[in-house]
């Protein structure tokens, strides 16, 4: 290569003596490997294919589309395209390579039978424009997802063609206000406690309402009388996230819910932590109207990759009318169904509120989540959501001692621990402890979010990991928060074992340089 | 010219039946450095608590309401090139919008600047 570390950049060493000196000639770390941009590796002309030059020249009526310079594109080899690619790879972190404690995300390992199934010929290799009588086994599966995720949240219907979680949260919601203009009235305020997740005001907005906030009490939970006294002629409804961002259940949810419907309204409910409660809790019993459920929060489906994410919306009585197309349905005979525009008024869809998405849904994510239903059945789906919560309460009663833990008193958490950035030493912060976990080997928290709490550090274990695996996290965790509460200086510059130290993000968000423009840079 | 408070951390001063709104010492120091603001456009009628600006910061975006009704004379433009200015200059060069008063009486609704302080001292 005629630019080996084109950058210039060179791991740096602390030296006794406190000076930094650059480690090796190379760039490269031991076998932690340095990688610039793939346009600083370009070689002009080099290819991975060999293309032989055309036997004829360009017909003369494309002569004017001829390009006038070579295009800006890197040449490179194909194994320093495949090098470069898996380098960066080794700079990233992942599930599979340990814990991934993101509150509010439910990073949970991903069965290897999922993928199996989800790779069989007859799932994986067909098409959304085949006839439908060639995919009858894909819509019995469908189906039969379908079938589950009614009968575990207690829901009327389902909508599968969300594509994620905000999506579904739209579904919902034009649902709503397809409920609501079906019946001439006019409601456009929507309204959204502080616990809730902070999609769902983005998604309240996009859907035409005007919302409004909801205060949180004292206990991390809504505040129930604000909410109801609001309630009146002109609210179409609420959007809860439950259990709610503070990692706690909202209690008065039926009673929340029996309000709103008595005043006209409907109850939209953020499902993003459906794993916390699943196989215990049916939403559909706490009077809830619409949510969507995350198939890779709660049913382990990969969080990205592999094409389009699945957000199914299930549906109460007063709602299943109006939800979007396509639809799968089983018939009285048995066969499955897949409804489209053609056939809305003899089956009962006349009211729907249109289409999301070209086609049903994400079919990767069906069958993966399928498999996972199937493989723990009902017992094991509730012992999926005993043990999220075990393992969040094992964590917050670990470190509750060194870090505060706002609503610990109150009593348990229900799938991740929210902790205060209170009791650490002046001048010491919550991205402190964060970036010092990256030392210890692990992916941080999520921080400063639910903005409830000052400094908030939110911990989300899932039921994947061992006990062993959590006493690892914790000792770190422990370490950490016990040098952020003794002020030691050198927590203040980690990350120090990494390919890079820490980032200056207000520069980065402050004048953000997203393109490469070589030499015009 | 008189200094009022809210309880959502924004300062008011008026000036005859024009005012200059802004963020507090307290709430740019909670935010942390701020990366980008979001100014309502001139001529808007906003009404009471009415979100108008967004101030973002790496940690959060906050909504910025407004304190009493009016309609928008201008946003702070230097903020578009320097949203660092709420960080150094809170409560002076870091303004963000300025409106004309529909309602002065309702003036009398928001917190004088010793109350404001023992607001927060409480928080």
């Amino acid at each position: 290569m005629n630019a080996p570390n084109a950058s210039g950049w060179k791991p740096e060493m602390v030296a006794d003596d406190g000076s930094v000196q650059p480690m090796t000639v190379s760039g490269d770390k031991g076998l932690q490997l340095e990688e610039p941009l793939i346009f600083e590796l370009n070689r002009a002309g080099q290819t991975g294919v060999d293309i032989d030059a055309p036997k004829r020249g360009p017909v003369a009526g494309l002569l004017k589309f001829l390009r006038k310079a070579p295009a800006a594109l890197p040449g490179l080899t194909e194994p320093e395209v495949v090098r470069h690619y898996t380098r960066l790879s080794r700079q990233n972190y992942a599930i599979d390579l340990g814990p991934f404690p993101l509150g509010s995300c439910t990073m949970k390992h991903n069965p290897r039978l999922n993928e199996k199934v989800a790779r069989m010929p007859g799932f994986a290799d067909i098409h959304p424009l085949q006839p439908k009588h060639t995919v009858a086994g894909a819509f019995e599966a469908i189906a039969e997802l379908s079938d589950w995720l009614i009968g575990l949240t207690g829901m009327a219907a389902v909508a599968l063609s969300p594509k994620a979680g905000a999506h579904g949260e739209l579904c919902g919601l034009l649902c709503i206000r397809a409920a609501i203009e079906a019946k001439g009235e006019k409601r456009h305020i929507v309204l959204v406690p502080e616990s809730a997740h902070g999609t769902n005001p983005a998604t309240a907005a996009f859907a035409g309402f005007r919302v409004e906030s909801i205060p949180a009490t004292e206990d991390g939970r809504v505040d129930m009388e604000a909410l109801i006294s609001r309630l009146g002629p002109d609210v179409a409804g609420v959007m809860i996230t439950n259990p709610n961002t503070c990692g706690l259940f909202e209690r008065d949810l039926k009673k929340i819910s029996d309000a709103v419907h008595a005043s006209g309204g409907y109850v939209y409910c953020d499902g993003a932590n459906f794993n916390a409660i699943v196989g215990k809790v049916r939403p559909g019993d706490l009077g809830v109207d619409a949510m969507h459920i995350n198939l890779h929060k709660t049913f382990s489906t990969p969080h990205g990759g592999g094409g389009p994410g699945s957000g199914p919306v299930v549906l109460s009585e007063a709602l299943a009318p109006f939800a979007p197309l396509p639809f799968v349905q089983r018939e009285a005979d048995g066969r499955v169904h897949l409804v489209e525009e053609e056939e809305i008024a003899s089956t009962g869809h006349a009211q729907s509120f249109g289409r999301m998405a070209a086609f049903h849904g994400q079919m990767g994510m069906f069958t993966r989540a399928l498999t996972y239903i199937l493989s723990h059945g009902n017992d094991g789906l509730r012992q999926v959501s005993e043990d999220a919560v075990l393992n969040a309460n094992y964590i917050l009663r670990a470190l509750e001692d060194v870090l505060e833990a706002p609503f610990a008193k109150a009593g348990p958490c229900m799938h991740e621990a929210l902790f205060s950035d209170a009791g650490l030493a002046a001048g010491f912060s919550t991205l402190d402890i964060a970036k010092g976990l990256i030392d210890e080997g692990f992916h941080p928290m999520t921080v400063y979010f639910p903005l409830v709490v000052h400094g908030a550090m939110l911990i989300e274990p899932t039921e994947t990991e061992s006990r062993a695996g959590l006493d690892r996290f914790i000792a770190s965790m422990r370490s950490l928060a016990e040098r952020a509460r003794a002020g030691d200086e050198r927590l203040k510059t980690a990350p120090h074992f990494t390919p890079r130290r820490r980032l200056d993000e207000t520069l980065a968000a402050r004048k953000p340089v997203l393109v490469w423009k070589g030499d015009k840079a | 010219m008189t200094r009022y408070f809210t309880k959502e951390h924004e300062w008011i001063q008026v000036d005859g039946d024009t005012a200059t709104v802004g963020i507090t010492d307290f709430a740019q120091e909670s935010l942390g450095d701020i990366t980008f603001v979001e100014l309502p456009d001139a001529g808007r009628a906003v009404t009471a608590g009415e979100a108008v600006a967004v101030v973002e910061s790496v940690k959060a975006a906050s909504d910025v309401y407004a304190p009493v009704a009016g309609t928008i004379v201008e946003g702070n433009a230097a903020l578009d090139a320097e949203p660092e200015l709420v960080n150094t200059a809170a409560e002076t060069d870091g303004w963000l919008f300025k409106l004309t008063l529909t309602d002065a009486a309702a003036l009398g609704t928001l917190l004088d600047e010793a109350a404001y302080k023992a607001y927060i001292a409480e928080l």
